[in-house]
Formats: structure tokens, C-alpha cells, sequence
């Protein structure tokens, strides 16, 4: 079975020397679903580099929360767009010569 | 080594302020960070710059070295005896970005002048995760087939990973820390790597089914028979059925390629009869074939 690892959200706000209040204003636009664990909010560790670049979006080129939602959307359109080629090429190779 | 003008690489003129120079940072930023462009090489290496450019002209001790000896790097040391005597403290604002603040990220015409460290202060520097790291892997259909383990060079690292049967082309994996070291103690980035995966000469994927072609001389398409096939797996006997058309397929169930990190679980193999029509033929043959002509007309 797998596990998942948590990291709680007071530990990631140190690290990262964010505020809390602003995690909390991601959780309301939807762009992250922090679980509590122990009445403690938590980011399970798969979730991290999406956080990461939220903060690195933010704080480094400072977009704005409603900035961060229409990329977070693009971003993910753009990376199935990318397997819907890679599977696509993949296809088109069965008609190439062999 | 390349002399870099920061003034033209931010799209400023040599008297540009320090809210021009931010402001134009940030519009080049915006457009180039890793982060909104992923897998685009050229876009990182423009943030690079960018981010260099910045590096130096936001900081009033690096823009006036930078001023005085960009294009004549060479005397920078003597500059810098001489700048020893009376240090002054100074600094613009630096924005440090994870995917390209290391000093390996820096051009050498930084490095020599600045010697690759990057001061300024920043109103939220902490720690950051290292450089993600990508690379290529070129491998075979066959060598995909079962899961195996590779030792690979990154970085001058090696890095035995395994390779689960089943990666499809074009596939990337992450290995989780084997990325550039953290930033102020941060965590190490992550590793990418992309499969290409060559055309078989005999098989095609497809998904996790596999296509192939097979030869089958007319008379055993006609008569039917046994037939021996390869698979990826090993040979099989098929019993061709009599009366075989050219172009007709067989499925092969659970002969296909393994479903990528479901073990026991295989697509299938699609068999395409190709039915080879014999030429010169002998008198006897042509004899032959023109009573059986006239027996099915």
C-alpha cells in the first residue's frame, strides 16, 4: 500500500517564510485542499512543487491570486495538451516505415 | 569569453533607473520563469540572462564595476584592490528564483566578475529547492519490455534507477531529489527524465498493444496450416485457418506490450497477414495455376 507524507503548513509557511493568512487565500480560490491531520493543516509532499510555484509566482513575479488561478489553469492545459501529442506521435509512428 | 551587455539583455538604456530597471525585470521575468514555460530550454536560458542582468544592475556596486569594466573585465581585479580600501555597503533588491539562482546558472563572464556569488537583499529569501534537472533517455522497445535497472550520469552523479516495463515514448519520470542542491539549505531539486524509445524493426506500439506484419506464402493462406510467430515473449504456433485474405489481422490476447506499472498485465499483439504472391514461376507452376484458373471461373 501507499503512503502518503504530510507536511504541516506551519512547517512549509517557515521554511518558505510565508504568512499563513496567504495559504489560506489559496485553500478559498480552490487552488490547493489542504487536509487537517491531528487539527493540523497539512500538504501532502506530492503536492509541494505545485505549492512551490504558487509562492514562486506570487512573491517573485507578483501575480496576483486571480494571475495564479488563470496560469495553474493554463499550466494544466498545456501539460495534457503535451501528453495528448506525446500519445499522438506515438500513434503516428505505427504508419512510419519499418 | 562572451561579453554580455545586461543593458540590452533587460531592454534598457545605460542611464535606466532603479524603477526601470525593476520594472523591466519583471516584464521579462514574467514571460520567461521556468516555471510558466516548463520544458522550453531556450526560455530558461533567457531567464538566465535576464535574471544575471538583474543580478548586477539592481545592485549599485556590481552596476558600477559592471559600468566601469564590463567591456574590459580583465582589470576588474585591479578595480577590486582598490575598491577593498574603502567598502562600502550597498545592494539593490535581488529576486532569487529556484530554478536558476546557483552559481553554475551564472555565465562565466559573471563568475569572473562577480565571482559567482550573488548578494542583495530580498524581502522573502529563505530557502529554496534546487535546479530540476532533465535529461534523455534513449532506449529500445525491447529494453522497455520488462523492468530493469540502469545506472545513469547525471551531473557527474551516478544514479541507479529502475525502469519500470512499460515506459511509453516521450514518457518523463521523476526522481524525486537528484535535482540541483537546495538553496540556503533548501531541498535538492528533482530529477526529469524523458524516454525515447527507437521504432522496433519488427514491432509497433501502440498504447500497450503491439502491431506487427507477418509474410505468408500463398499457398499456406490458401491451404492454411501452422504458423510460427514471434512475439517479444518468444515464439508462438498459430493455426492459420484456409482461405487467409492478404491484409486480414488475428488478435494474439496477452501478447502485447506490459501495462506500465501493472504487473501480470499485457495489451495485445495484432498480426497483420501480408500474403506474398509467388513470381517466376516455373512452366509446371504457370500450368498449374491456369487450371486452377479455369476450375474457379
Amino acid at each position: 500500500m501507499q503512503t502518503e507524507e504530510f507536511i504541516s503548513i506551519e512547517t512549509f509557511c517557515a521554511h518558505h517564510g510565508v504568512e499563513f493568512s496567504f495559504i489560506n487565500t489559496l485553500e478559498e480560490f480552490g487552488l490547493l485542499e489542504l487536509p487537517t491531520i491531528n487539527q493540523t493543516k497539512c500538504i501532502p509532499s506530492v503536492q509541494l512543487a505545485h505549492l512551490e510555484k504558487i509562492v514562486r509566482l506570487h512573491f517573485d513575479l507578483d501575480i496576483n491570486m486571480e494571475g495564479i488561478e488563470a496560469i495553474v489553469h493554463l499550466l494544466n492545459r498545456i501539460e495534457n495538451l503535451q501528453a495528448e501529442i506525446t500519445a499522438l506521435k506515438n500513434q503516428l509512428r505505427l504508419y512510419e516505415d519499418i | 569569453m562572451e561579453i554580455i551587455d545586461y543593458y540590452k539583455v533587460l531592454g534598457l538604456d545605460k542611464n535606466a533607473g532603479e524603477k526601470e530597471i525593476k520594472k523591466a525585470f519583471r516584464k521579462l521575468a514574467r514571460k520567461y520563469h521556468p516555471d510558466l514555460n516548463p520544458s522550453d530550454k531556450a526560455a530558461q536560458k533567457k531567464f538566465q540572462q535576464i535574471n544575471e542582468a538583474n543580478e548586477v544592475l539592481s545592485d549599485p556596486e556590481k552596476r558600477a564595476k559592471y559600468d566601469k569594466y564590463g567591456k574590459d573585465w580583465e582589470h576588474a581585479e585591479a578595480f577590486e584592490k582598490a575598491r577593498q580600501t574603502q567598502r562600502q555597503s550597498g545592494g539593490g533588491e535581488g529576486y532569487r528564483f529556484s530554478e536558476g539562482t546557483s552559481s553554475e546558472d551564472f555565465s562565466d563572464f559573471f563568475n569572473s566578475m562577480f565571482g559567482g556569488t550573488h548578494t542583495g537583499g530580498s524581502a522573502r529569501t529563505v530557502k529554496f529547492r534546487g535546479q530540476d534537472y532533465h535529461a534523455e533517455l534513449s532506449l529500445s522497445l525491447t529494453d522497455v519490455y520488462k523492468t530493469h535497472k540502469r545506472t545513469l550520469t547525471v551531473n557527474g552523479k551516478n544514479i541507479r534507477i529502475a525502469i519500470p516495463a512499460g515506459v511509453e515514448n516521450g514518457q518523463v519520470i521523476k526522481i524525486k531529489g537528484h535535482g540541483g542542491p537546495g538553496i540556503n539549505g533548501g531541498p535538492n531539486g528533482d530529477l526529469y527524465i524523458t524516454f525515447s524509445i527507437a521504432n522496433h524493426p519488427r514491432f509497433k506500439r501502440v498504447g500497450n498493444d503491439l502491431f506487427t506484419t507477418i509474410g505468408l506464402d500463398l499457398y499456406k493462406a490458401v491451404l492454411g496450416g501452422e504458423v510460427i510467430v514471434d512475439t517479444l515473449d518468444g515464439q508462438v504456433k498459430l493455426l492459420l485457418k484456409p482461405g487467409t485474405q492478404n491484409g486480414s489481422k488475428v488478435k494474439l490476447k496477452g501478447k502485447g506490450f506490459p501495462v506500465y506499472k501493472k504487473e501480470g498485465e499485457f495489451g495485445d499483439l495484432f498480426v497483420t497477414w501480408s500474403v506474398k504472391v509467388p513470381g517466376n514461376l516455373s512452366e509446371k507452376q504457370k500450368a498449374l495455376f491456369e487450371e486452377l484458373s479455369k476450375l474457379s471461373s
